[in-house]
């Protein structure tokens, strides 16, 4: 197996369907709508968790330090006193701001790079692949472990880098859907009216290959997502003190032998986001599937 | 065959130059000046200058580049800025920690995700295919620092059966949990790789006959459906390395184990040029290496998979 078609996950994704299990799936499914329940909640706090969050993520309660999950506060009190509810609502913001403005700016990329390469395809394009393997051998976050250390870390910074590091594979993706599509009757037809590259491949290819476009988008947003957790938890993500989930777990992993709350519910959120995310694009997958 | 391994062997050591670029490139993306950083801000600029002659940063970066190169091919990957040690020695003995770790959770992923996998491929559209799909996929969506956590939670805080560390005085029983969490994140894809497999192997004319001569399941199991899917893990090798070096850099972190990661995240937080070079650089060279193993052992394996043109 090539690490292209290893990284992309093609050959997992046409084979692993068969023609049943295709028939018995359906929009009421448990896991595709308990998935986006999920993600609708989290949409909604990142957007406005002022009006859902029982207390300000900040606050120090009056009920003190460390109170276990009850009643008053349902998923209990930090170190500081501060509402875990209301700072995991919180956290949800950071996480969905960066995580699909760097899925953005990679599937635009990937796009544009994956169609002029598939379908120009020659020098070019056997030099750009082995650009892109070059990028993708590395170890998912190293790319973005070296230039957060040198730079520092901000939200433009980790857009730009997550950017960096998903468009090779968007590019794949894209560039194999091309390749198969350049070949259609379609194609020809539009060649011979004599139109333009730009034309067939924005009017005539890409419209084809929108659905395994957005198939790919999703995938990244769930890496995106987890990369941006964990680069929050070893200290080169969101700055410490941040209601950021994966920050909020590496603040409070020296609380865990007294203080669960304050570790599994921060890591609960990153685990719920990620999880939906990843059914729901797979779900997507299938229906996408011929 | 012989033209085939020159080609792959060419095409991989000019990803390998091309990785070596990427890896320069990034760490030379920062405006500032890392003599002045390495001396501190009340150095002065004569030292500071000094410093930079020391450390060949007054080149042209073309030249440093090609240098750096040179120096790495060579095993001379330069001194720590911090620790004062060969960068070589610090890098390869904590990578080779870290491929330990890397090694246990593989020898134990195998029969996991072989047996799930051919469970859910042999009954490919059922319930138990799909729990197996889905929990699967749950598994590869979750964080290493998060199953990590739960683990740890559950298994040293709840219940005192496993030290919350991989730190050597634990032993062997300090890496269950890392290795658990490492186990959790990867299955989910090499399963559904094998359940691929079997599904396609047992839509083949060959099953049918083979059932039609009244062969027993388990025979048929055993002698046409696991052997084509055993190599599947095996062509996986490459890519669960990847993301296997991916994920220590979490877990060696939470359960304080001394691997590669640890070595990159202390060089990150010190601006440690030379160690982030190297360590990411090692890091891409292994990943690719074990393509290269993988692929040949792939084609030991499978006979049907010809070497004699490029894929």
């Amino acid at each position: 197996m090539s690490l292209e078609s290893a990284l992309v996950g093609q050959d997992v994704a046409v084979a692993s369907t068969s023609p049943v299990t295709r028939r018995r799936r359906r929009w009421t499914r448990p896991t595709l709508l308990g998935s986006s329940v999920v993600i609708v909640i989290w949409i909604a706090a990142a957007i406005r968790w002022e009006w859902i969050a029982p207390f300000g993520p900040s606050e120090a309660q009056s009920g003190g330090r460390f109170v276990g999950p009850g009643t008053e506060h349902l998923f209990g009190t930090d170190g500081f006193g501060r509402d875990v509810l209301s700072r995991v609502l919180a956290g949800s913001r950071p996480v969905l701001t960066v995580a699909p403005l760097a899925v953005l700016l990679a599937t635009i990329g990937g796009t544009v790079l994956g169609l002029i390469l598939g379908y120009f395809g020659g020098l070019v394009d056997g030099v750009a692949m082995r650009l892109l393997e070059a990028i993708a051998i590395l170890p998912p976050l190293f790319p973005a472990i070296l230039v957060v250390a040198l730079l520092g870390s901000s939200d433009t910074v980790l857009i730009l880098v997550l950017a960096f590091s998903f468009t090779p594979i968007v590019a794949w993706t894209v560039r194999a859907a091309t390749l198969v599509e350049r070949e259609k009757p379609f194609v020809e037809a539009a060649h011979l009216r004599g139109e333009g590259a730009g034309y067939i491949l924005g009017r005539e290819i890409l419209p084809n290959i929108a659905g395994a476009v957005v198939v790919e988008a999703t995938v990244r947003l769930a890496d995106a997502v987890f990369a941006l957790a964990t680069l929050a938890f070893i200290g080169l993500g969101a700055q410490p003190g941040s209601p950021d989930w994966g920050a909020q777990v590496a603040d409070n992993r020296v609380n865990l032998q007294n203080a669960w709350w304050t570790v599994l519910f921060p890591a609960g959120a990153v685990a719920s986001l990620v999880i939906a995310v990843s059914l729901v694009a797979d779900h997507i997958r299938e229906w996408k599937a011929p | 065959m012989i033209r085939w391994w020159t080609r792959r062997l060419g095409a991989v050591v000019i990803t390998l130059m091309l990785t070596s670029v990427v890896v320069f490139a990034l760490t030379n993306v920062i405006p500032g000046d890392v003599a002045r950083r390495i001396l501190g801000r009340e150095a002065s600029q004569a030292s500071v200058d000094a410093k930079r002659m020391e450390l060949g940063l007054d080149r042209p970066l073309v030249e440093q580049y090609g240098s750096w190169l040179v120096g790495f091919v060579r095993g001379d990957w330069g001194t720590s800025f911090t620790k004062q040690e060969p960068v070589r020695d610090l890098v390869l003995s904590h990578l080779g920690k870290s491929l330990v770790l890397a090694g246990i959770t593989f020898a134990i992923l195998l029969p996991v995700a072989l047996s799930l996998g051919l469970i859910a491929g042999l009954r490919s559209g059922t319930r138990t295919d799909r729990t197996i799909t889905v929990l699967g996929l749950c598994g590869t969506a979750t964080p290493e620092f998060v199953s990590g956590v739960a683990l740890l939670v559950l298994f040293s805080v709840r219940f005192s059966w496993l030290p919350p560390s991989a730190r050597s005085e634990y032993g062997l029983k300090g890496l269950v949990l890392p290795v658990t969490a490492l186990v959790i994140v990867c299955t989910g894809y090499v399963t559904r790789m094998v359940r691929a497999s079997v599904v396609s192997t047992m839509e083949r004319p060959y099953i049918r006959t083979a059932r039609l001569k009244g062969i027993s399941t388990v025979s048929l199991v055993r002698r046409h459906v696991l052997r084509n899917s055993m190599v599947v893990p095996v062509a996986a090798l490459g890519v669960q390395l990847r993301y296997l070096l991916g994920g220590l850099i979490a877990v060696e972190l939470l359960f304080n184990y001394a691997g590669i990661g640890s070595v990159l995240l202390e060089a990150a937080q010190q601006k440690d040029v030379p160690t982030l070079q190297a360590a990411t650089l090692i890091s891409g060279v292994t990943v690719m290496l074990t393509f290269v193993v993988s692929d040949l052992a792939y084609g030991a394996l499978d006979p049907r998979v010809s070497m004699s043109k490029p894929r």
